[in-house]
């Protein structure tokens, strides 16, 4: 006979499961996947706030508290590391035992040697074989301790009774069998999902949950069953009353089957008995699996149990049961794509023509997505949603359409066709792509022609396919130059179709000084993708057309009269002035940092894994146009519930880039002596000397405030002191092409713009971590340095790398040489365009100046003299110059 | 790692026979005795490390080191001295002694620059204690004489803070420890330690640290020596150092499936018995102690007598709370003597049933 023993666990103090504990709660409010407040501490580095809520949860009865830091944006180790190093201090906190919970293995051994009482590890499984699951669970011995052991194979998770039963059977027989686990150190964790999702095969989760709970509760006496409680009523989030009441209908019956540990909130569990007798009946059929209409009938009341204002996010599907109609206008507003096939095919079998399904029920919920767009109550990450499950649906009708084409001659109508393309030289589209996507969800016909595409071939394209309009994009400033060429040509070529400018870098003041003019048909700047509709339907109406673009050109040629009576204070210094208030330093007495590392140092296939943490979001958030800083902007008000959508679908995608090796980051950098000549930059390399040519601020600034120039920083050839310049070149967006292309021919452009706009964020991550190391261990010249990844992208360092066509250095041109002397090309895989763009376009290159008071600062206007001046250095023409520093010049060039 | 063969199985099988039968005696303290010898700074230093630093090595800095107080450090200097305690201990009537290795890690031994000795310090210490055992052990041959190797509890602690300013930080990690006392362990091991011992636990992280260590050292070697632990309740709020009772602490250790678990130092006999009465409740493995000869007095000198200090074990003994038992601080071989007379006799604790189950 076999004795059973009780689980001994400790922290300060022991705790041992007996029989008569019932119930062991694990406390679960330290959990960052599990507590927004949590996680909003450690990510805010408020650790003392933090360590609070684990003394909370101890004070309201919590056995055990579960410790989980996943994160992607925290470091998960270190904060693991952090948060049990600083509860360990606090009595009233370890006196109990740690459940260290992380699915990186990594993160557990961490935890584990933090722990001097007997913790628990959450968890284990089998999800990677036998073999790693034996090894992890013989180090959880090692470092004396318990471990939950979750129902996942290599098949997966287990969702029935039966499966969960058999894989925590296989895992129980290999630990106690092969490695002498001790059976009352065993806990499994036979998973509790989501109930009431309104999708039928998930009606009978709880079920299946207490059932195996029983099962393995007789088969294994000495082991536990446990499982994180909260999953179950995760379709009632929103909704705390209802969800308490499941939590604890559900805890009733699965404690009673034999489920002896849970992870819950401690503080928040209703009683079963107090619970309102009409809720509990309903909840009980719900978890029960009583009874058919189980979920309907809880909806029905559930709204009446709700706390304080805040919707209730209900998940169901019982939308699924309205007619056909409504059904794809539900999908579309909701971007749902999981039955837009079916559904498009029942109503082409009600329809008489299959363009009647377009031009019927899916254009009017397109027009429903559309008004609420309009309306600032759906946002465009929504909206490319919506526009995919549209997307899925035309294809799957259009053989039928061009069958119907063929027999009958008849055209489908649409609002107007127009086309798209970034200009020569330039490779950025995420935003244009965005502005197609808007458009086709608003019965446009958008003919993308993609990057990088001469104007002939814009112009010729347009005249075949006989488009309504033109849209140009671009983001780097050489791009505006590109599309002023663009308008002229299509002046001279009698174009009368109206020209759409949008990117970045384009904005109304451009627009109306150096496009417009060029070009007598309408030519409108659309600022963003919200706009773009409005412009377009504006410009192909009959009836709008001609107040629309009377209103536009009223509005330029007031910014051109502005513009030629800027008042006076804008007013520059002469070049020699600005230079004699250059910026200096003690020069005699400077000593500059020796790099480490001189030459070219090049990395071939860099861990993305480690670029993650590196990652500044808020700009992946403007490139949807959602407006707000990561992460207030996941709890904004307004736009909270759209971006956490967004940045959860981001964090899927980005775990596939990551894990599935999507992308290949590659980078170069180098160092190379070098002395300040006036304001350029003289640099010796193997080949010989290279100048490097910069440009000065030359607003007039209080004697105080320098006129800055890059070359400022660097010191004076004539102190005769060894010093240096870097470079780098890096890119994360090598391989990207086939997955773009997988989520084109699936319909995908929302997967699509998502994983540009990651692999941009990566490649700017990838900078920030090149820059790091090149401070600590490259260069080295702060070896000590250790900042937190908000101190980073608010640059709390000694050291900048201006890029060349960014403020600091704004002619592009001077990536030739950058990548000349990097071989960026060769080293790092980027091809630098005739525009000077990089291609892949998720690439950062600069320099890297480390004198401790270089800053990044805005060169501005320019005098034709410095221009002159500055075409002399590069050996230009005046004209030459003029065209490339084109924004920057304070004055109109002959 | 339990599933591991013992690296002298026969050995083995002598001292769990000899537990069975009675209640073993472990010897008591070695820097008592050393104290006798007066020894100034030269005596310490020897030939080898006359310059204050060891001659056969690279020293860190210029000049020398004080090495007085560096007890361990005699096993190489004066191992004469170290055997004679041994010696004096197992005439006392111990069966098993201790090596005089506390403070043979790197981390203790770095306070001397002396780090690079660790093996050597715990292989030496071992070989010493080996020899004066199987000495003994060639007069009297029907009594089979026990080395234990010792692992100290070093001068940092991997779960508390030393800055009082930040709870969080702290001066050593895991796996610092871990490496440490894995290096003295196959020191002791290869100079023929029966048993490891995990001593004067202060913090039960860092014993965790010792017992993770031993279990990879076993790993590696294919075999494994029985394990001691033996944690100190620093008080008479009876808990450890870092914080926890003595069931919270036996729990934290057991994973190591030690052959016995103990309390050592800090307090006398009759000041530590509830908490050996709660080991000897709830332990599946034998129970050891080695108190110190009661609490320091103004001199912080130990001083109670050996009657005095028997009297109180004989008690534990009578009550069945014990299988092995010795001194520590403040004993001598007439402490060790008067123990052994007052236990003898005394059926040992029986292990409990259940430790086999499953």
């Amino acid at each position: 006979m076999t004795t059973i023993r009780h689980t001994r666990l400790s922290g300060l103090e022991p705790l041992v499961l007996t029989p008569d504990l019932l119930f062991v709660n694990v406390g679960e409010r330290t959990n960052v996947t599990g507590s927004a407040q949590f996680k909003k501490l450690i990510k805010e580095d408020r650790y003392e706030e933090a360590v609070e809520v684990a003394r909370q949860q101890v004070a309201n009865g919590a056995q055990i508290i579960d410790v989980n830091m996943d994160e992607g944006l925290i470091d998960s180790e270190a904060a693991m590391v952090r948060f049990l190093n600083l509860i360990a201090a606090e009595p009233d906190i370890a006196r109990v035992p740690v459940m260290v919970d992380s699915s990186k293995w990594s993160v557990i051994e961490a935890g584990l040697r933090c722990l001097q009482g007997k913790g628990i590890v959450n968890s284990i499984s089998m999800k990677e074989g036998e073999e790693a699951f034996l090894e992890h669970a013989r180090k959880v011995r090692q470092y004396g301790a318990a471990a939950v052991v979750m129902a996942f194979d290599e098949e997966g998770q287990a969702d029935t009774c039966e499966r969960k039963v058999a894989i925590c059977s296989r895992a129980y027989e290999l630990l106690t069998g092969q490695i002498g686990f001790p059976p009352e150190d065993i806990i499994f964790d036979p998973n509790i999902f989501a109930i009431a999702t309104g999708i039928e095969e998930h009606n009978n989760y709880a079920v299946d949950f207490i059932e195996a709970a029983r099962e393995l509760k007789r088969r294994f006496p000495s082991s536990h069953v446990s499982g994180g409680v909260s999953n179950v009523s995760f379709s009632f989030r929103g909704n705390d009353t209802v969800r308490e009441a499941i939590h604890s209908v559900f805890l009733y019956h699965a404690i009673k089957a034999g489920m002896d540990m849970g992870i819950v909130n401690a503080g928040a569990l209703a009683i079963y008995d107090d619970l309102d007798p009409v809720l509990r009946e309903r909840v009980e059929d719900v978890v029960l699996n009583r009874r058919s209409d189980a979920t309907e009938r809880l909806l029905e009341i559930a709204d009446n149990y709700k706390k304080k204002k805040g919707e209730a996010v209900v998940e169901n599907l019982a939308w699924r049961d309205r007619p056909v109609r409504e059904r794809l206008s539900h999908a579309l507003v909701h971007g749902i794509d999981q039955f837009v096939v079916e559904d498009t095919e029942e109503a082409r079998q009600q329809c008489t023509r299959p363009l009647d399904v377009i031009e019927g029920p899916l254009m009017d919920g397109m027009n429903v997505v559309g008004d609420l767009f309009g309306a600032g109550k759906m946002f465009l990450p929504q909206v490319v949603k919506s526009a995919r499950v549209m997307k899925k649906a035309v294809a799957y009708l259009l053989p039928y359409i061009e069958a119907e084409k063929l027999r009958t001659g008849d055209v489908g109508k649409n609002n107007g066709k127009i086309v798209m393309a970034t200009v020569k030289g330039d490779v950025h589209d995420i935003g244009k792509n965005i502005v197609g996507v808007v458009l086709r969800c608003n019965n446009f016909e958008v003919v993308d022609l993609g990057v990088m595409v001469p104007a002939q071939k814009i112009l010729e394209t347009a005249m075949a396919e006989k488009a309504d309009m033109i849209g140009l994009s671009g983001l780097i400033t050489p791009s505006l130059e590109e599309m002023g060429h663009v308008a002229r040509e299509m002046q001279r070529q009698g174009f009368t179709v109206p020209l759409l400018i949008g990117g970045a870098t384009t904005s109304r003041a451009h627009t109306a000084l150096k496009i417009e003019p060029h070009y007598k048909s309408p030519c409108v700047w659309v600022k963003d993708a919200s706009r773009a509709v409005g412009v377009a339907q504006s410009l192909v109406s009959k009836d709008l057309v001609d107040g629309f673009m009377a209103k536009v050109r009223a509005e330029y040629a007031e910014v051109r009269e502005r513009h030629r009576h800027r008042g006076p204070g804008k007013q520059l210094v002469p070049l020699e002035k600005a230079r004699a208030q250059r910026f200096t330093s003690d020069w005699a007495h400077y000593e500059p940092p020796q790099p480490a590392k001189p030459g070219l140092t090049v990395f071939d296939d860099y861990d993305l894994a480690e670029l993650r943490d590196y990652i500044d979001w808020t700009p992946f958030f403007q490139a949807w146009e959602l407006a707000g800083h990561y992460p207030a902007i996941l709890t904004d008000e307004v736009v909270g519930a759209q971006a956490t959508e967004l940045f959860n679908d981001a964090q899927v995608l980005l775990d596939r880039v990551i894990g599935e090796k999507w992308l290949t980051a590659r980078a170069v950098i180098g160092f190379w002596p070098a002395a300040n000549v006036m304001d350029d930059v003289e640099i010796y390399t193997d080949d010989g000397r290279v100048m490097l040519h910069h440009l000065r601020q030359q607003a007039d600034k209080p004697v105080e405030r320098p006129n800055l120039c890059l070359s400022d920083f660097i010191a004076p050839k004539e102190y005769g002191k060894r010093d240096w310049i870097g470079g780098f070149a890096v890119t994360a967006g090598l391989g990207i092409e086939p997955h773009l292309e997988r989520f084109r021919v699936d319909n995908d452009d929302y997967s699509a713009i998502i994983l540009k706009a990651l692999a941009d964020r990566l490649a700017e991550a990838f900078a920030e971590r090149m820059h790091e190391r090149v401070r600590r261990e490259f260069w080295g010249y702060a070896s000590d340095e250790a900042l937190s990844n908000e101190a980073l992208i608010a640059e709390e360092y000694r050291g900048i790398r201006p890029a060349p066509g960014y403020p600091a250095c704004p002619d592009h041109t001077e990536k030739t040489t950058l990548f000349r002397l990097l071989d960026a090309n060769a080293n790092a895989g980027i091809e630098l365009t005739e525009g000077f763009s990089m291609y892949p376009a998720a690439a950062v290159s600069g320099w890297y100046l480390s004198h401790p008071a270089s800053q990044y600062f805005v060169v501005g206007r320019l005098t034709r003299e410095q221009v002159e001046d500055y075409a002399r250095r590069k050996g230009w023409s005046r004209e030459e110059a003029e065209r490339w520093l084109a924004s920057n010049l304070d004055y109109d060039p002959d | 790692m339990t599933t591991l063969p013992w690296l002298h199985p026969d050995r083995v099988a002598q001292l769990e026979q000899a537990l069975r039968e009675r209640i073993l005696i472990l010897d008591g303290a070695m820097g008592t005795m050393l104290q006798g010898h007066a020894l100034d700074e030269s005596g310490f230093r020897g030939e080898r490390f006359v310059h204050g630093h060891d001659s056969a090595h690279e020293h860190s800095h210029p000049g020398g080191c004080d090495l007085k107080g560096n007890n361990d450090l005699l096993t190489l200097t004066r191992p004469e001295l170290i055997r004679g305690v041994h010696e004096a201990y197992l005439e006392a009537g111990a069966d098993l002694v201790e090596t005089n290795t506390f403070n043979s890690t790197r981390i203790s031994q770095a306070d001397y620059h002396l780090q690079h000795l660790a093996y050597e310090l715990n292989l030496e210490g071992a070989r010493v204690a080996r020899a004066a055992c199987d000495a003994c052990t060639a007069k009297t041959p029907e009594k089979s004489r026990f080395v234990i190797g010792v692992l100290g509890p070093t001068s940092r602690t991997a779960s508390l803070s030393p800055d009082v300013n930040d709870p969080g930080f702290r001066n050593v990690t895991f796996e610092e420890l871990a490496s440490n006392y894995r290096e003295s362990a196959a020191g002791l091991i290869d100079g023929g330690a029966d048993i490891v011992m995990v001593e004067t636990i202060f913090d039960t992280l860092n014993a965790k640290a010792a017992l993770f260590a031993l279990s990879e050292l076993f790993r590696e070697r294919g075999a494994r020596v029985p394990v001691m632990i033996s944690g100190t309740i620093t008080d008479r709020s009876g808990r450890t150092l870092s914080g926890q009772t003595a069931e919270a602490f036996y729990y934290s250790v057991s994973h190591a499936r030690p052959l016995a678990v103990g309390l050592n130092c800090a307090l006398g006999a009759a000041d530590l018995r509830p908490h050996v009465q709660t080991l000897s409740d709830i332990a599946d493995c034998y129970v050891s102690t080695h108190p110190n000869a009661g609490l320091p007095n103004a001199f912080a000198e130990y001083d109670e007598t050996p009657e005095q200090m028997a009297g109180v074990i004989a008690g534990f003994a009578r009550d069945g709370l014990l299988n092995l038992v010795g001194g520590c601080c403040g004993t001598t071989p007439a402490h060790i003597a008067a123990i052994a007379e007052a236990v003898r006799g005394c059926a040992p604790r029986r292990l409990p049933e259940v430790a086999q189950a499953a």
